[in-house]
């Protein structure tokens, strides 16, 4: 009878070509979608950020004008977070956790398609406006007023496609909490989910909260622009820094909805590649609960120049500050993770090992930033380019590059190219601090961001950052050429691939077949990545 | 069969049709709002936009109206309905938190300073010597003319005791399911109906006065972009509620839903909930005080 | 056996780190210490927070890496069972809290010091606009406007063959310093006519926005006499990145000189009267000067425009057409553009020279003067309507 009822049409042909994948309900499809569409978006994004390295290759305008530069760096921003980041996590979300917590699919198949097919639209629109007249934004991606407000003909389609992508990312969030909260198998108790499902769970739920905030900004922005109101104009009674107040009521958590699960992919690499059980599972859990609490609490800290309130930047910085205390547990846990282990350094651990040292650096800079005083000086210059690069791109990009290496043999049922996946990892990390380490320096110096051109005394620091960017956007096409090696062919995975690896998404063959877990398996501790005994 | 392992649909047909309307709607509305050359087609492109979304919407809900009656949904399907309807409500609560959160922080921030309290003291010096912070204001520009408000103790108070007994009523339509009353069910959801377009019609008859009466509009400085912006989003919330709950009156006379399963039914009633509380906040905050 | 091969390597790391992070230190730039006693303390603070974030780094990065080299499967290293440690959580969460306690402590010491901006001996109000500064000297009545240097604007052109390294302080210079006597407790006060701008001097320490229709206070006191650079630091359009600030400390003595000068040269570099009728020459002349301060950055000095956001003026319809409809376009802007009222900016003198001069530069031949006369009405009436509704809001 279960097996009956579970596929009703499951004998109907499958359909080929682009109609299996417009019309497709089942989650390792969409998984591969989200993660094929947020690949396309790195590129795009990243020859974006290859244009503004080009242009701050030297000082002097050489190749783009101004206007063109700011539309470059929103732009570069936006894909980078809402087309690649965002899409990237959401891919893996759909591949691995069914199979993580022994669900047939996720809970809200047909809405799952819906969610991800929203997607290329909104982008559609995005990037079409590099194609108007007017250009594309150019206020950043932060869009404050009144500056966005005298963008051309493209503004009203930058919020519309931003609206595009809150629906999306809500509905897509939505399934991820629904298939969490209601399709476990027997015996899956919440304490024994896998720390990426829990670090997934805690992360939907700031984004359901969040994006609908993001989509009340841009509204107003909408109808100051163009139906007379004046919700961001002193003149009427508002104030253009309430934008700032409601954009990054949305930002921070933002930024913490990109590191989230980054955490959840490490904490499932270290111990596998340590053949340990994951130090401190509990405090884990507990300690991604009060980062997402308390990002809800810290938005200030990006405004600190607005000329606030003495009380409010007191209470915003030491908010802020707090937030170094669960992060660092987690460091901490996993350091002790990999202590007396038994380590190997397959490409997946050393991304993980990256991860935690350079998220780690950037998180203390972090820290520096938090300190009123010190960031009326590094407000709105290089340090703080240098700050998120490390933590989003180092850390974001870096833990998706080890989830991709970690799960492909399970996606693809073969081994990538270990070499070659070496090679990538050695000259990306080199290259990436190549690129990212010397914008401190400039930004400690008195480099203004968001500028295509800069007083000489920035020259070698800038040279040498271009450089950087050009070696790690090469290397980024290795990855892709590695991808589709591993996609082509390969040597055979078995279906536990790892030695040390332990969880559900191990018990089923590689490839994992279209189907899983249809009837749901039985859940002790003995299949659990994470048993925390207590000491 | 309420048993059975999880209904996984195939082939969903519906989605890709839905991201086409809005993408469509989408880009027409930027275009019309644009003026200019192309924005003649952006009305129709809207247009088309919408159609298509609304198209799809009847259809996806014929699948699932479908499939449920067929009794291909067990409890599990039924409980990630009801987790997906909840987590739909929060977010659209904290939609509206975007605009109270605006509302509040001009009243208690914006305002002030603009009238020198506080931190405000040289922005008025200097800026708007004389402004004083007032609420209702419509800014040191007197942004839009001269306006008057609208009292709370009169259309809005009426609105509020209507959606107060719509929500009154749709609790004992979903008594009378429970107890499988037909009849008093089609009753109850009708008289709900019925309260919800009264109180559109009342709002659209305050908004006409508001225009046309007391000068008060949507570029009525501060005080008439939070007025509008946050009555305005619930109304067209209310509107929304009011076609569901239409269809759901409908699907009550088709002999649909059953006292054990009636999960379209409630997530109506959940949202009308929503709705009516959303307004009770709207009554006290944008209108009492 | 194992815990003292695990202390000597882990010592080795910390030392070896420690040299890498001091190569990496030194081989950069920092923070300027600056001239004033702000500027010191925070860059104190700064010091101090990053020699405390750099020794956690050092520690936990030496803790992982011995742990990478003892506890390799390559090695022989078999994983050991534990999986929690109860003291160990709570040590690693109380000392992070109690290392935080100690930076904020300071912070907040200096933070409370800076936005204490009483007891100022000078009043300089300062305006953003797209793409200068406006300073205004509220005690000594001078007003001046403040833009990027002719030669750095020159050199900044896409194509130009003029070589920034050629140019002295490139984008750091401005064709007029803000002038201040040292020694001085100044107030600065921040606003902006259009979008938000902001301000900062990284020698004095501290950076703050200038938002329009919201003013926004910062004090400062140097010490040294000296020329002091900086830049426009909230994007603010096209050319944020061609706003520079320059500030100039002189002594007192030398400052109330600076003083005189201004306000005693500005009346004999007055063309006659403020609402005189000039000449066709005089017009044209002054015109130039005032459209290359402030039209240019959007319009180009050759009147060619950037297309399509910032319409080119040569040819343009409403700049060889109706005079009427030019000047109010000049005087009141068009909202939600960029495109700014300069009649709240500029005098009728300047507004007259400029729409002169456009109106007879770039091939626009139509031989129209317009005198400032003809835009004293329009000033007039967008003074008024301004006037009424401050008075209106006062009632
Ligand atoms: C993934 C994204 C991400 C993450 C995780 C973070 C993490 C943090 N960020 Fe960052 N941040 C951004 C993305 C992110 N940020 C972006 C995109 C911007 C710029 C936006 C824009 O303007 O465009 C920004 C800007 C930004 C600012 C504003 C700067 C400015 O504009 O002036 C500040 C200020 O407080 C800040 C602080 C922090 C802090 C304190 C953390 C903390 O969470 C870090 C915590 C981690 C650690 C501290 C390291 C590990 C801990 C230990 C080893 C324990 C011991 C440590 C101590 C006791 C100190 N960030
Ligand atoms: C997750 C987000 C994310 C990611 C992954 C990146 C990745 C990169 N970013 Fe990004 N960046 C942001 C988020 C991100 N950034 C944000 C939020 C801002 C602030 C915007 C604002 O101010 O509003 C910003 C701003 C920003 C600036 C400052 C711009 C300014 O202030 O004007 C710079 C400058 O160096 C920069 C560089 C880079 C580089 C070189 C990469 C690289 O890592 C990219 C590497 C990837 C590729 C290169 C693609 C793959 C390869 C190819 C396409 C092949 C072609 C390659 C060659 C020709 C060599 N970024
Ligand atoms: C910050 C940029 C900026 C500056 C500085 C600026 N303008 Fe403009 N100007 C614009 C923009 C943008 C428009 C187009 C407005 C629109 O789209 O309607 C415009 C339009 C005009 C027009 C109308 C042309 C038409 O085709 O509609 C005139 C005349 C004009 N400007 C004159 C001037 C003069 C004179 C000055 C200097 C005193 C000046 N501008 C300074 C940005 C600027
Ligand atoms: Cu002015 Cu940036
Ligand atoms: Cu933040």
């Amino acid at each position: 009878m279960t097996d009956t009822t579970a596929h009703i049409d499951d004998h109907h042909a499958q359909p080929k070509g682009l109609a299996r994948w417009l019309f497709t309900t089942n989650h390792k499809e969409i998984g591969t979608l989200y993660l094929v569409f947020s690949l396309a978006m790195f590129i795009v994004g990243g020859a974006m950020a290859m244009v503004i390295r080009a242009e701050l290759f030297q000082p002097g305008l050489q190749l783009v004008n101004p206007e063109f530069f700011n539309q470059m760096t929103t732009m570069h921003a936006l894909v980078m977070i809402f087309g690649a980041v965002m899409p990237a996590f959401v891919g893996l979300a759909n591949w691995m956790i069914p199979m993580m917590v022994g669900a047939p699919d996720m809970a809200l198949p047909r809405m799952n398609n819906w969610s991800f097919w929203i997607l290329p639209f909104a982008f559609l629109i995005l990037l079409s406006t590099l194609f108007m007249p007017s250009g594309a934004p150019a206020s950043g991606w932060t869009l404050y007023p009144p500056l966005s407000l005298q963008g051309g003909n493209s503004f009203a389609f930058v919020i519309f496609a931003i609206h595009l992508m809150g629906i999306s990312s809500i509905m897509g969030a939505i399934n991820i909490i629904a298939t969490i909260l209601n399709m476990r198998a027997p015996g899956m108790t919440l304490l024994r989910m896998p720390l990426f499902v829990w670090t997934w769970l805690i992360t939907a739920f700031l984004l359901i909260a969040v994006m609908p905030v993001l989509a009340g900004a841009v509204t107003m922005l909408l109808t100051d622009r163009f139906f007379d109101t004046s919700f961001f104009n002193a003149a009427g009674g508002g104030d253009p820094v309430m934008y700032q107040h409601i954009f990054w009521f949305f930002g921070h958590p933002e930024v913490y909805i990109m590191i989230l699960p980054a955490f959840g992919i490490i904490s499932e690499i270290i111990p596998t590649f340590s053949r340990k059980r994951l130090f401190g599972y509990t405090s884990m859990v507990y300690a991604t609960a009060s980062i997402a609490f308390l990002s809800f609490i810290v938005w200030a800290h990006h405004m600190f120049t607005v000329g606030m309130p003495l009380g409010a930047s007191l209470f915003f910085m030491y908010a802020t500050m707090v937030i170094a205390v669960p992060t660092g547990i987690k460091i901490f846990n996993w350091v002790s993770t990999m202590w007396r282990g038994s380590m190997t350094f397959e490409t997946p651990m050393l991304f993980a090992i990256a991860f935690v040292i350079l998220f780690t650096i950037g998180g203390l800079s972090g820290v520096m930033l938090a300190i009123v005083p010190a960031d009326f000086q590094y407000h709105d210059t290089y340090f703080v380019v240098a700050h998120f690069h490390y933590v989003l791109v180092t850390g974001a990009v870096f833990a998706i590059m080890a989830a991709a290496y970690y799960w492909m043999p399970k996606w693809t049922g073969h081994m990538y190219d270990e070499r070659l996946g070496k090679i990538h990892f050695w000259w990306s990390t080199i290259s990436v601090n190549v690129l990212f380490f010397p914008q401190h320096y400039l930004g400690l110096a008195g480099m203004p961001r968001r500028i295509p051109d800069y007083s000489v005394q920035f020259a070698e620091f800038n040279l040498i950052s271009s450089i950087g960017g050009f070696a790690f956007g090469l290397a980024q096409l290795l990855f892709v050429w590695i991808v589709i090696k591993c996609v082509r062919g390969g040597e055979k995975a078995t279906a536990g691939v790892w030695e040390g690896a332990h969880g559900l998404e191990w018990t089923v063959p590689s490839p994992a077949p279209l189907h899983t877990f249809d009837t749901p398996p039985q859940v002790d501790d003995s299949v659990t990545a994470h048993k925390d005994q207590l000491a | 069969m309420a048993q059975g392992s999880y209904y996984v649909p195939h082939q969903a047909k519906w989605p890709i049709v839905g991201s086409i309307g809005l993408f469509l709607m989408v880009s027409g509305f930027a275009n019309w709002m644009n003026g200019g050359n192309t924005a003649g087609i952006g009305p129709w492109m809207a247009a088309a936009g919408a159609a298509t979304v609304i198209l799809m919407m009847f259809g996806w809900f014929a699948d699932v109206i479908r499939e449920s009656e067929r009794g291909l949904y067990n409890t599990k399907v039924d409980a990630s309905f009801r987790q997906g309807m909840i987590w739909f409500i929060f977010s659209e609560v904290m939609f509206f938190a975007a605009f109270f959160g605006a509302l509040f922080y001009a009243r208690m921030f914006a305002v002030p300073w603009l009238g020198g309290v506080g931190t405000g003291a040289m922005t008025n010096e200097l800026l708007y010597p004389g402004f004083q912070a007032t609420w209702p204001t419509n800014g040191p520009a007197n942004v839009g003319g001269e306006f008057q408000t609208v009292p709370a103790f009169d259309v809005p108070l009426l609105n509020t005791l209507i959606l107060l007994t719509s929500g009154w009523t749709i609790t004992m339509a979903h008594w009378a399911l429970k107890k499988m009353k037909r009849g008093a069910l089609v009753f109850w959801m009708l008289a709900t109906v019925a309260l919800g377009a009264l109180f559109l019609f009342y709002q659209v008859e305050e908004y006409i006065h508001a225009y046309q009466d007391l000068g008060l509009t949507l570029g009525s400085g501060i005080y008439g972009s939070t007025f509008f912006m946050l009555t305005g989003f619930h109304g067209m919330h209310v509107t929304v509620g009011t076609i569901m709950l239409l269809v759901i009156a409908f699907r009550c006379m088709a002999g649909h839903f059953r006292p054990d399963h009636h999960f379209g039914f409630e997530a109506v009633a959940w949202y009308w909930h929503f709705v009516d509380v959303v307004w009770l906040a709207l009554f006290l905050f944008v209108y009492v005080v | 056996m194992k815990r003292t091969n695990e202390m000597i390597v882990g010592l080795a790391m910390v030392a070896v780190i420690t040299v890498i992070t001091w190569g990496v230190f030194a081989v950069g730039d920092n923070m300027t210490a600056g001239v004033t006693p702000f500027s010191r303390d925070v860059y104190q603070l700064h010091m101090i927070v990053l020699g405390i974030v750099t020794v956690i780094g050092i520690l936990v990065f030496a803790a992982m890496f011995t742990s990478i080299y003892l506890h390799r499967k390559s090695r022989g290293a078999e994983a050991a069972k534990f999986t929690h440690s109860t003291r160990a959580e709570i040590i690693w969460t109380v000392i992070p809290i109690l290392i935080l306690v100690a930076m904020a402590i300071p912070a907040t010491r200096v933070l409370i010091d800076m936005e204490d901006t009483s007891g100022a001996e000078m009043n300089i109000k300062v305006t953003g606009y797209q793409w200068l500064w406006q300073y205004e000297y509220l005690e000594d009545g001078i007003s001046f406007y403040s833009a990027l240097d002719r030669d750095s604007n020159a050199a900044r052109q896409i194509g130009s063959d003029i070589s920034p390294r050629e140019v002295d302080n490139y984008l750091l210079e401005v064709d007029k310093r803000m002038v201040v006597p040292t020694n001085t407790r100044i107030r600065v006060l921040l606003t902006s006519g259009d979008v938000i701008h902001s301000w900062w001097v990284p020698d004095l320490g501290w950076k703050r926005d200038a938002i329009p229709g919201m003013v926004n206070e910062a004090w400062t006191l140097i010490e040294e006499p000296g020329v002091y650079r900086g830049q426009c630091a909230e994007l603010c359009g096209k050319d944020h990145g061609f706003m520079p600030v320059v500030v100039e400390a002189v002594s007192p003595e030398d400052y109330r000189a600076w003083v005189a000068e201004q306000t005693g040269g500005q009346q004999t570099a007055e063309v006659g009267q403020p609402l005189d009728e000039m000449d066709r020459d005089t017009l044209m002349a002054h015109g130039e000067d005032i459209y290359d301060a402030h039209c240019a950055a959007c319009h180009r000095e050759d009147g060619s425009g950037m297309q399509p956001a910032f319409p080119a003026l040569a040819g343009n319809a409403v700049v060889t057409g109706d005079v009427s409809q030019h000047i109010d376009v000049v005087v009141n802007g068009r909202p939600g553009t960029a495109m700014a009222a300069f009649g709240q900016r500029l005098e009728a003198r300047d507004i007259a020279a400029a729409l002169t001069y456009t109106r007879n530069a770039f091939g626009n031949e139509t031989g129209d003067l317009v005198q400032p006369a003809d835009v004293v009405p329009l000033i007039d009436a967008q003074l008024d309507e301004r006037l009424v509704s401050a008075d209106r809001a006062a009632n």
